[in-house]
This record gives C-alpha cells, sequence and structure tokens, in this order.
C-alpha cells in the first residue's frame, strides 16, 4: 500500500482526476451521434483515455466510486472548461483543443517533477498528446474547410475563451508549497498561448480577444463553484448509483 | 455490299458468344471446385452475381446492426452505476463502431461503399438485427444484452470465421475474439447483480425476462422460412442453419442461468434425454416479423437517430473533404 496522500496532494489529484472524470463524461455523451463512425472510436476513445486517469488520480484520493457518485455539486474540482456542454461538432473540438494541450503542458511538467503524480503524468502525456493531435487536426481541418466549418469552429473557440483562464491558476498541492517541485503555471500559460494561437492562426480563425476571465464565473471551479449545465450532468451521471445505496455493481 | 470486315463481326458474334458461356462455365466450375475444397474466395477472384450480392446483403446487414446496435448500449453510458463498469461500456461501444468500420471495408471489396451501403440503411432498404429494436430500459439490460445478445451473435458468428469469403471469414475472426470478451464481461456484471441485493437481483431477473425471446430470435425464422439459408449453406457462406445455432445457443444458455441464480422465461423449456438437447417453448414468430418490417418498439427512434448523427455531421464531412481537395490529400 502506498503511504496516504497529503491534504493538499489529495487536494490536486481531486482536481486533475475530476478535470478527467467530467471531460470523459461528456465525450460519452456523443457515443452514436458522432458524424462519422471514425470519430466514434475516436471520440470514444479519448472519453476512455481519460475515465481511466480519472480512476487512477481519484483512487489516490479515496474510493473512485464514492467520490464520482455521492459528491455533490459544490464539491468538484473540475474547471468549468471541461464541464461545458458539448454543443455541436466545432465546440467539442475547440474544448479538446484548450484541454489537451493545457493538459499536455501540465502532465510533461509534473512527469519531470518530483510530485507523487509524476509516474501517473508520464504515462498520460502519450495518452494526452494523442488527444491534442486529434483536436489539432480537426481545428485545421473545421477552420480551413468549408465557409460553414470555418464559421462553427470560430464560434466554438470563441464562446470557450472566458474558461481558458481557469487553467492557469495555481493548482493546491501542485504549486510546490509542500516543499516538491511546483508547476510554473506562468510558463505553462505562456506555452499554452502560444501552442493555441499557432494552430488557431494555421487554421485561418481568429484568436479570440475577450477576456480569459469573467468578472464572477471562470476560475471558480476549482473552488466548487460550476456552471449551470454541471448539476443537470451529475443528476444523469450518480442517480442509478445515488438509488441503490451501498450496492456494488 | 457488305464489307470484309462486316463478313467478319457478323461470323464472330455467335463465336464470341460461345466463348463467353464457356468462360463463363470455366469460372463456374473453378468458384464450385474453390468451394468445395473450402478454399477462400477473394475479392479478385471470379464470383457468380448471386454469390456477391448475397454476401454485400449479409455484410451490410452486419455492419449495420454493429452500428445501429451500439445505441441501446450507449443509452446507459452516462449512467453506469460505477466507474469500472462505465470504461467497460465505453470500450464496448467502441469495438463495436469499430467492427461497423471491419465489415464496411469487407463489403467494399464486393465492390460497394460504405455510403452507399449508409445510404441504403437510412432510407430502409437494408435491414439491421431485429434485436437492436428493443429498448434498454434498466442498467441489468446492459449485462443481458452481454449475455444473451453478444452471446447469441457470437454462436452465430464463430462459424463465419470459417465462412468461404476470405475478407468476411478475417472480420470475422477480430471481431469474434471481441465479441467473446464482451460476453464475459456482461455474463459477470449480471452475476454482480444477481448476487447484489434484493433490488439488483429482480433487475436481473427482469432483464433477462424482456431479452431471453428476442436473443433466440437473432437466428432468424426457422428453417422452412428461410428465403436466404440454402442457397448460403450451398456457398458456405452460413455452415449451420437458423435452427441448428438456436438450438446450440439454448443448450449453452440453459446451465449458464443456473450459475447465475437467474431462471429463463420459458416454462417449456425442459432436458430432452433422448434427444440430448433442450426442448423449448414456441418463438412468437408475429412478433418477430413485425419487429422486422419496422413495427418493433424502437425501429423508428433507431433510424432517426442514426440518421440526424449522419444528417448533423454532414458540414464536418465537408469540411474535412474541403480541407484535403486544399491541401492535396489524397480523398479518405
Amino acid at each position: 500500500m502506498t503511504a496516504p496522500l497529503t491534504p493538499t496532494a489529495t487536494a490536486s489529484a481531486l482536481a486533475l482526476g475530476d478535470d478527467a472524470l467530467v471531460l470523459s463524461h461528456r465525450l460519452g455523451e456523443w457515443a452514436g451521434h458522432a458524424p462519422v463512425l471514425e470519430e466514434e472510436v475516436a471520440l470514444a476513445n479519448i472519453a476512455l483515455d481519460l475515465l481511466g486517469q480519472a480512476r487512477v488520480l481519484l483512487s489516490l484520493a479515496g474510493d473512485e466510486d464514492e467520490l464520482a457518485y455521492l459528491r455533490e455539486e459544490r464539491a468538484f474540482r473540475n474547471l468549468q472548461l471541461v464541464e461545458q456542454p458539448n454543443g455541436d461538432f466545432a465546440h467539442t473540438i475547440a474544448r479538446q483543443l484548450y484541454f489537451s494541450t493545457y493538459q499536455t503542458l501540465l502532465y510533461g511538467q509534473l512527469a519531470s517533477t518530483d510530485s507523487t503524480f509524476a509516474p501517473l503524468a508520464a504515462k498520460a502525456v502519450k495518452e494526452v498528446a494523442y488527444h491534442q493531435d486529434h483536436a489539432e487536426q480537426w481545428t485545421l481541418r473545421l477552420g480551413d474547410g468549408t465557409a460553414e466549418s470555418h464559421e462553427r469552429m470560430e464560434r466554438g473557440i470563441d464562446a470557450l475563451w472566458r474558461f481558458t483562464g481557469e487553467m492557469f491558476q495555481p493548482v493546491e498541492g501542485l504549486d510546490g508549497t509542500d516543499g516538491s517541485q511546483g508547476i510554473d503555471w506562468q510558463a505553462l500559460h505562456e506555452s499554452w498561448t502560444a501552442s493555441v494561437t499557432a494552430v488557431i492562426e494555421k487554421a485561418t480563425l481568429t484568436v479570440p480577444s475577450g477576456p480569459q476571465e469573467g468578472a464572477w464565473a471562470a476560475g471558480a471551479g476549482r473552488q466548487g463553484l460550476h456552471t449551470e449545465s454541471f448539476g443537470r450532468m451529475l443528476a444523469e451521471m450518480q442517480h442509478l448509483h445515488r438509488s441503490h445505496p451501498g450496492a456494488s455493481w | 455490299m457488305a464489307t470484309a470486315a462486316e463478313h467478319q463481326t457478323a461470323r464472330s458474334a455467335p463465336d464470341q458468344a460461345a466463348a463467353d458461356a464457356a468462360r463463363t462455365a470455366a469460372q463456374q466450375s473453378a468458384f464450385d471446385a474453390a468451394v468445395a475444397a473450402d478454399e477462400r474466395i477473394e475479392p479478385r477472384d471470379w464470383m457468380p452475381d448471386a454469390y456477391r450480392a448475397s454476401l454485400v446483403r449479409q455484410i451490410a446487414q452486419h455492419a449495420h446492426s454493429e452500428i445501429i446496435g451500439m445505441q441501446p448500449e450507449a443509452n446507459w453510458i452516462t449512467r453506469a452505476p460505477s466507474l469500472r463498469r462505465k470504461a467497460i461500456l465505453m470500450a464496448k461501444v467502441q469495438d463495436e463502431a469499430g467492427h461497423g468500420l471491419y465489415l464496411y471495408s469487407a463489403a467494399e471489396t464486393l465492390g460497394t461503399s460504405r455510403d452507399e451501403l449508409l445510404d441504403k440503411l437510412h432510407s430502409g432498404r437494408q435491414k439491421y438485427s431485429s434485436i437492436f429494436n428493443y429498448p434498454t430500459l434498466t442498467w441489468a439490460d446492459v449485462g443481458a444484452i452481454g449475455w444473451l445478445v453478444d452471446g447469441a451473435a457470437i454462436t452465430n458468428q464463430v462459424p463465419l470465421c470459417r465462412c468461404s469469403y476470405g475478407p468476411y471469414a478475417r472480420a470475422m475472426v477480430r471481431v469474434c475474439k471481441e465479441e467473446s470478451f464482451h460476453q464475459r464481461q456482461g455474463y459477470e456484471s449480471l452475476l454482480a447483480l444477481s448476487r447484489g441485493t434484493e433490488a439488483q437481483h429482480a433487475m436481473a431477473q427482469d432483464a433477462v425476462d424482456r431479452w431471453w425471446w428476442p436473443s433466440l430470435m437473432m437466428f432468424g425464422p426457422p428453417d422452412d422460412e428461410s428465403s436466404h439459408s440454402e442457397q448460403s449453406m450451398t456457398w458456405k457462406i452460413k455452415r449451420h442453419s437458423n435452427d441448428e445455432l438456436r438450438q446450440r445457443f439454448v443448450d449453452i444458455c440453459v446451465p449458464q442461468a443456473e450459475s447465475l441464480g437467474l431462471t429463463l422465461p420459458d416454462p417449456d423449456l425442459v432436458w430432452n434425454e433422448e434427444r440430448g438437447q433442450h426442448d423449448f417453448g414456441a418463438i412468437d414468430w408475429t412478433e418477430f416479423w413485425a419487429v422486422l418490417k419496422g413495427n418493433g418498439p424502437c425501429n423508428e427512434q433507431r433510424i432517426t437517430q442514426r440518421k440526424s448523427a449522419h444528417d448533423e455531421g454532414a458540414w464536418v464531412r465537408e469540411a474535412a473533404a474541403a480541407f484535403a481537395a486544399k491541401h492535396g490529400e489524397a480523398k479518405a
């Protein structure tokens, strides 16, 4: 058995685990609805990778099912970005582009630290590199495809832009305060902006110019303040588990 | 006055017809000999038009069943009761999309295209398995589908691994490996329910009660009413009759139901010592034909969702094609 995590490490396991859990759930909603069979496979594949990451991270913090199914909305620590509804395919791809770029950079840094999460991050970077490539390739195809796809892709990246600032606020437990090597959030933000800007521009789209943080909403997911659709998502996700207290499946 | 060349043409036409007929006869006998010797027919080989058409029909229907079959199970992905079960279910639905892809590719070796086949599915000119017109009403249905529906599919498909058409047989080898895995997971999920709380046990029993008869219908009409069977068996596309496979499935399921601690909803189900097989009750063929003709509980819903995914995805496919054209990529 591994030693129990420190409270701050638990907090970061929850934050990263909830990101992966919630985005995986959203991608799972695509099953049977994707624009082409190859995307049924790809979206489910990404969802499964994320669910796998979530299970490892939540298990570090406690019992994976208790944490996933018995916490209420205010106790979830995921970014507001990942809980955003799927929208159309471009909206989903914009969310994937923003998040997978963040995850690649964050896990890349984590993998090279002495953090508890280094081994997990080292495995996950291989998966997220694939997710990021998938999102980039589709951003290019939609942005530089037809007039309609161009417009939809631009709408997607614009609509989700205000949820991106939250990704660069230090996560408790990954900030180096416990004596381990912390994440360089400033560098993360700069690399993310450079990477995402390059893709968006190559896709003949315009990088959104609006604020990356809202007056009240964005930036609050990590504190358990979520957007409206999230409660509904949890209601669906948790309903069956909660209907049979104590049952095993 | 006719020219020499015209004389030449006039004389050679019947000769040409005779030569064509001789060649066709030779091709037919080579084909028959290959099938008789259990050799594989490959895409470039000559094959009778009816053999080709029959395979296109069967492989397309099989591919369509994989992708329509994603729907009843995907219905529970967002509600799966544990993260482990959710991962298993997602992986399974992903595998089904993959099976659809293999099978459309196998069909394409016969000179059709995925787009053409999807169009036939969407317009109702080609069918998919009647089983997927039943609704998944509880979580236990996911387990029952794994155990019974995948179990029936495997019973049907294992002999297809030796089917005379090479690309189909090879696709089946891959499909069957994954299907057996799904079937074991379904069984294991039902077992957990059956041994769980009283409510879980009841949920499992209810699901088996609802899925048992539709699963038996998956083997198709009885032998004396099966229009394609005899020809398919001659061509070694099929290796066993519908009724033979159905009987085999019943005999496999009875002991499995016992170890699950669940009953099968058939009062006439009894071991027949003399035959060494189980006797079982009469199938409601009226229901079978109604479902097949589009009047099952979910026919409308399944096709509507399939079409809407396709139609709503049109702009995405167009974007990919436009991008490929602009950037000189080979068309996929």
